[in-house]
This record gives structure tokens, sequence and C-alpha cells, in this order.
């Protein structure tokens, strides 16, 4: 029985086990939208911009673990979703991103709404199809979840030509995905793993530095195994954070440029640096000749490329982080020289240093009695949500104070855009993590600029009654670059105070939503218990000191133990 | 150093502006490139000249091998190998120049495949330092248009690559 190419893709997102996607229609997606009004097994969330239906469709796949999936049109649809596009590639992200295209009989005519997003995706997909011949539809399709979810997860996008939804073709049977070029190493070496542990095993001052792989491979546990088998401290990338409990002893938080004092004094200092998952990002390693540089480092990631990319890599372990994890946590256990009591031992002096770090220059900050501080603010959420939401960010002052005051013990409860910094992530971010988890508190973590990038999303979640809470560190400012125009540029504050703002209290009642404000640090307490217990959106509009900085601090370009503290 | 890559990938559309789009977005350097299709038909193989210290060439490699179309890629400037390259030289012909553009043709076993009442035009192949020494010596005697393939190379037999 012959079926069009549009109910063939919505048979192909059923094999998926695909069950929402976020989208927007347009003209050549129509046959597409005709045909998922005729479903019931699938929920579409219609966005109001092309750009959070990705973010959406990214945070989707973040807490599922699974492929998050957008739909949108050709030309401007197809433009709009570049940023989240791009977001993705470079945290990871498995999402299959479908757009229209016109028909291919007008391809390469400037037809309307024709644009080569192929061409434009190219660097920032895992990799991209247009799709020519109807016959290759549904094997095109089943290939690009494959490469999304396998490997190093990533973007994939399907170009979908209208005539090719709408021509009738036969359904392949569902079969297994063989390609003769792409096959990604899961398993570790052995011979590597067994250096890898000798190389632990020599360590008087080891590391455990845990990046966005440690997630996405769901070696978490895995990871804490290793961890406290050795007793080795383990310091997380903004990506990693909750791959470790963030309140365990031996966690040092974050690294880098706003991470910990004790976690870059550690890296710093230390004689093994075994980094899982994570791929010295020049946020994390600052100047690259004074990272780590007494250590041996072990990396271990699925993608080659990642390895000796950046810093030079002492033993490389290609392999998916939980697979090598495992590993190496069972050549501890079958060896018979490894003495886990004496191992333990011989770390407590370094964690004793650790220590003494820690309490020389704790996170924190400086409170004030009549001004709200942006970290008390995400304190208190820590502390009235139990730690138990799923945080989005925004980017800028508001994401950091989120990754250092928001201590994640889980994992996927943290979506931030960490590669690409996408201001206007985290709201439509919030709206595909309470699509994938509607019984979890989602709270959006924002600054007044950038909130004010994807706000129409207001709309979306009020459609869809999403009791996301939005949080609004509102200082008046685009804070992080107003932060670096008063260390670096003489406080010469260009295009930075936002003087003109909406009210935020008074926009969210008008999209039907609740709006709170704290001006007083008193007030922050009630405002957050009265939105958590709110079951609708809610903007929490927090007047926070307008020139607090996010500390510590290091300046771009130094090494990580150049930092500027509170 | 320069490094002669040789990458099989699949013959796909687009295929050759993943490759070049690799290496303009990672600031990775070109100096020749050709491609054209091997013995399998959906197979073609692409002669790269790049160069750079070990700890690029090594991103290059990875970098290629992690496209979706690509089969393979091996850095065969680390083994035995043939390359060549072909060139089409149109040179000013006057009476009194002829004999020597023939002779130096001779010379570098060129041929002339193009004949005008101004002009000759040669044909020479060999390495690409050959096919340079000839554009050297035929440039005084006025050289008005140049065509160069880019290298093509293989391993020796029995390193098939």
């Amino acid at each position: 029985m012959k079926i069009t190419g549009a109910q063939a893709l919505l048979k192909c997102l059923e094999e998926q086990k695909v069950n929402t996607i976020f989208g927007f229609p347009g003209g050549a997606v129509i046959d597409l939208y005709d045909e998922i009004l005729a479903t019931d097994k699938l929920t579409h969330v219609l966005v109001r911009h092309e750009q959070a239906a990705v973010h959406a469709a990214d945070a989707y796949a973040r807490v599922t673990g699974d492929v998050g999936v957008a739909l949108v049109t050709s030309g401007p649809g197809a433009t709009n979703t570049v940023t989240g596009i791009a977001s993705a590639y470079l945290d990871s992200i498995p999402i299959v991103v479908f757009t229209g295209q016109v028909p291919t009989a007008l391809i390469g005519n400037d037809a309307f709404q024709e644009v080569d997003i192929v061409g434009i995706t190219r660097p920032c997909t895992k990799h991209n199809y247009l799709v020519k011949d109807a016959k290759d539809l549904v094997a095109t399709i089943r290939e690009a979840f494959h490469i999304a979810r396998t490997g190093r997860p990533g973007p994939v996008l399907v170009d979908l030509p209208k005539d090719v939804l709408a021509s009738r073709i036969t359904f392949p049977e569902p079969q297994d995905v063989r390609m003769r070029t792409y096959r990604p190493t899961y398993e570790p070496h052995p011979g590597q793993i067994e250096k890898a542990c000798r190389a632990i095993m020599q360590a008087k001052k080891p590391v455990l530095y845990a990046g966005g792989g440690v997630i996405l491979s769901n070696a978490h546990e895995e990871l804490t195994e290793l961890a406290r088998k050795l007793d080795i401290p383990v310091t997380m990338t903004l990506m990693g954070l909750g791959g470790y409990p963030g309140t365990d002893p031996l966690s040092m938080g974050m690294l880098g440029m706003h991470g910990t004092y004790y976690a870059n004094m550690a890296v710093a200092n230390c004689d093994v640096l075994i980094a899982v998952g994570a791929r010295f990002d020049d946020r994390v390693t600052g100047r690259i000749d004074a990272f780590a540089p007494h250590a041996k480092i072990i990396h271990i990631d699925i993608d080659p490329t990642s390895i000796s990319k950046n810093v030079k890599v002492h033993i490389p372990i290609v392999a998916d982080c939980k697979h090598a994890l495992t590993s190496m946590n069972s050549w501890f256990d079958r060896t018979s020289d490894f003495d886990r009591t004496a191992e333990m031992e011989k770390h407590q002096p370094w964690l004793q240093q650790i220590k003494e770090w820690k309490a020389a220059h704790p996170l924190g900050y400086v409170e004030k009695k009549d001004v709200i501080k942006p970290q008390f603010v995400v304190q208190k959420l820590h502390e009235l949500t139990g730690g138990n939401a799923i945080i989005t960010t925004e980017v800028g002052q508001n994401q950091m104070w989120a990754a250092q005051f928001y201590h994640f013990n889980h994992p996927r409860a943290f979506m931030t855009s960490g590669g690409l910094g996408v201001m206007g992530y985290g709201f439509p971010a919030a709206i595909g993590a309470q699509m994938a988890a509607p019984d979890r508190t989602v709270i959006d973590i924002a600054g007044d600029g950038s909130i004010q990038m994807n706000i129409q999303e207001m709309a979306t979640a009020m459609q869809y009654k999403l009791p996301v809470k939005i949080a609004i560190l509102n200082n008046n400012f685009l804070g992080m670059v107003r932060q670096w125009q008063e260390l670096f540029y003489d406080k010469k504050y260009s295009a930075t105070p936002l003087d003109v703002a909406p009210d935020f209290v008074a926009l969210a009642r008008a999209y039907g939503a609740v709006g709170l404000r704290a001006t007083k640090p008193s007030e922050v307490e009630p405002v957050i218990k009265e939105a958590l217990a709110t079951k609708n959106l809610v903007i929490m509009d927090f007047v926070i000191d307008r020139e607090e900085g996010v500390y510590p601090m290091v300046p771009a370009g130094k090494a990580t133990t150049e930092m500027l503290l509170v | 150093m320069k490094h002669t890559i040789s990458v099989l990938l699949q013959n796909k559309p687009g295929v050759l502006s993943r490759v070049t789009g690799l290496f303009s977005g990672r600031g990775f350097n070109i100096e020749s490139l050709s491609v054209a299709p091997t013995l399998e038909q959906d197979v073609s193989c692409l002669t790269l000249v790049t160069s750079g210290d070990n700890a690029i060439v090594e991103q290059i490699t990875k970098q290629l091998h992690k496209l979706i179309d690509v089969i393979k890629v091996t850095d065969i400037s680390e083994t035995e190998y043939v390359e060549r390259e072909m060139a089409l030289i149109r040179v000013k012909a006057e009476p009194s120049t002829r004999a020597e553009i023939l002779r130096i043709c001779d010379i570098f076993r060129g041929r002339v495949v193009d004949v005008s009442t101004k002009s000759y035009a040669v044909e020479v192949t060999g390495t690409c330092d050959k096919v340079q020494a000839m554009i050297d010596i035929l440039r005084p005697i006025g050289i008005q248009e140049i065509v160069r393939t880019g290298t093509i190379a293989m391993t020796r037999a029995s390193k098939k690559i």
C-alpha cells in the first residue's frame, strides 16, 4: 500500500518512539501539518519562533536522554533554527531538525522562501541531508536518528522538499541502519585502561575533571564509583554539572573562568588529571600552558578529534565514558596489587590541602541588608526546591550564578547553552524540559537582558499550560558585559545599561501568567514560595544589586590560578 | 611540513564542500586538492596537499575522518608513494623562441598540445617540483596562462590505501 511522504515521516517518528515535537508551520510543510492533525500519536508543540523549537527540542533531549525533534518550514523558518542547531552542536545534544524546502523542480531558482539550508548548516550539524527523491526519504530519516543519537551525539538536519512530502511511496520494512563509513568506538582499548589505572595508582594528587560527556553517556554512577573508590576529588565543567553530586565532600564544583578557587588550584597542582567526556574548552583551561602543568593527562572521549586538540594528552582513551569508567572500575576491583585503603590514605594530604584552599576562599558573596544579591536568590531557589528542580539558564551572569550556587546533585537537571552561549536559550529550554518532565519543577534562571530574546514563548507555555517558573535576576544591565567593562574597559558602560525595559510583572499578566516582584532580601523567600505553589507560568522579577559581579573570575587569556576573588 | 593526504569518500552531492568547509572553518591550509571517482562507482578519491606541524596534521586527519561521508583517510606522506601533477602552460611563441620552447619541452618530457601563430600550449606531468621547474624555465619566454591539476598521489605497491 502506498502512502504519502508526509505519512511516511510520521510513521518514522513513531518507529523512533518520538511522541513530542516542537515546530512552526509554513507553506513548504503544510502536507506534514495536515497529517499531524490526523494523528493522535504525536504531540506537536506550536512555538512562536523557530529558534525556540530547536532549543526546546534540545532540552527535551537532555531531560529524556533521547532524540529531540523540531519541525519548521523552508526559508526563514529554516534560517531561524541555525542558532539552536549551532548550540546543540557545540553541546553535543542529539536532535533531528526537519526543515521544509521548495519543490525539487524549483530548487536553485531563488524561489519564494527558498534557502540552501543544508549549505548553511553544514558546519554546525553532525550531518545533514536534502532528500531529493521520495524513495530515499525513510532510509534518510532512519539514518538521521541513528547519527544523532550514537557516537558523540549531535544535531542532524533533514531538508524536505514539498513534492517529496506529497509524493506516494511504499514504506520500507523497519531495519537496522548499517553505514559503511560511520562506526563510533564505544569500547575502550584494554591496554590504555591498564595504563591509565596504573598512572592513577601512582598519583598522590589526582583530580577528576568531568564534562558533559558524563551526562550524555549516563556515566554519573560509574564516575561516582571511581571517585569514591580511590577518594579522588572531582571538578565539573558547566556542561558536566550534575554528573557528580555537587554537595558531596569530594566535589569541588565547577572549574575554569568562573570556577571555584579550590577547583582551579587543584587542577593547577595535580599530578594526574583524569578528563572524562570533557574537551578542554578555553573557558575551562584559561592560558593553556599554565593548565595542569604538572599533570599526566588521561583523556576519555568518544570523539578522537577532542583528544590532543587543545591540550597534549598523555594517555588517550577513545570510548564511551560509561564503558571506559566501567572498565576502569572493574580493573581496580580485580587487580591484586591495588589496595583501596592504602590508595585512599595516600590521597589524604591532597584532600587536606584542597580543604584548606576551600576554607581560604569559599564560594561566596558580600551580603547587603537592603539589596537583593543574585547569589542569595539562587541559594534560596536551591533550598526551597530541595535541589530537585530542573534548572535552565540564559547566558551571562545569571548562568554563572546558577552554576555556582545551585548545587546539582543529579544529572539531566541543568540545561544551559554551554558551548555557543545563547542568550535566549533558557526559556524555550524550560518549555522543552517541562514537556519532557511534566511533574518536575522547572525554573529558568534568567537575566533581564536574555529573557527578552525569546520572551514571546510565554504564549507557548500558556497554550500548553506549562507551569514554568522564570526567575529574572534583574539588574537593568547586560550584566556580564558590564562586568567586563568595569574590570577591563575603565567602567565605560557602552550599550550595556537596559534602561528601557518592560514591567515584567505586568507583562506576565498580559500573557495570563503570574507576575511577582521582590525588591528586598526579605521578599525573596515569600516570592519563591508563592511561585512554587502556583500551577501557572510565573515570572519572578528579582530586582538585584545593579553592579554585582560573578566571582571568582579568571580574566580571559590568564592562567586559571590568576583569579579575581570576591 | 608538507603532507599529502588521501581521502576516500562517498560520491554524494555536497561532499566536497564538507571537506573544503572543514578546512576553511577550522583555519587549516589547503595547498592543492584534486578529486575523481575510483574503481568503485560510488566512491571518490580526494588527494589533498596541506601543511602544518604534527599536531595540526593529526587534527586534520581526525577531523576529516569524523565527516560522515568519509570512508578512509591516509596521510600517505608517511609511507613510500608516487605523486603526479599535470599542467597546461600557454607560452608566447615567436619565431625566435619556438625552438627553445620545444627544447625545454623535450627536456621535461612535455608535449605541445595546441599551436597558434602566437603561442604554444604545452602539457607537462610530474611531481609538483618538476612542474614548477618547467614553469620557472618558461617564464622568461613569456607565459600567458597556466592551468594546474593539483597533486594526485598513490602509495607504492603492497601499501594500498
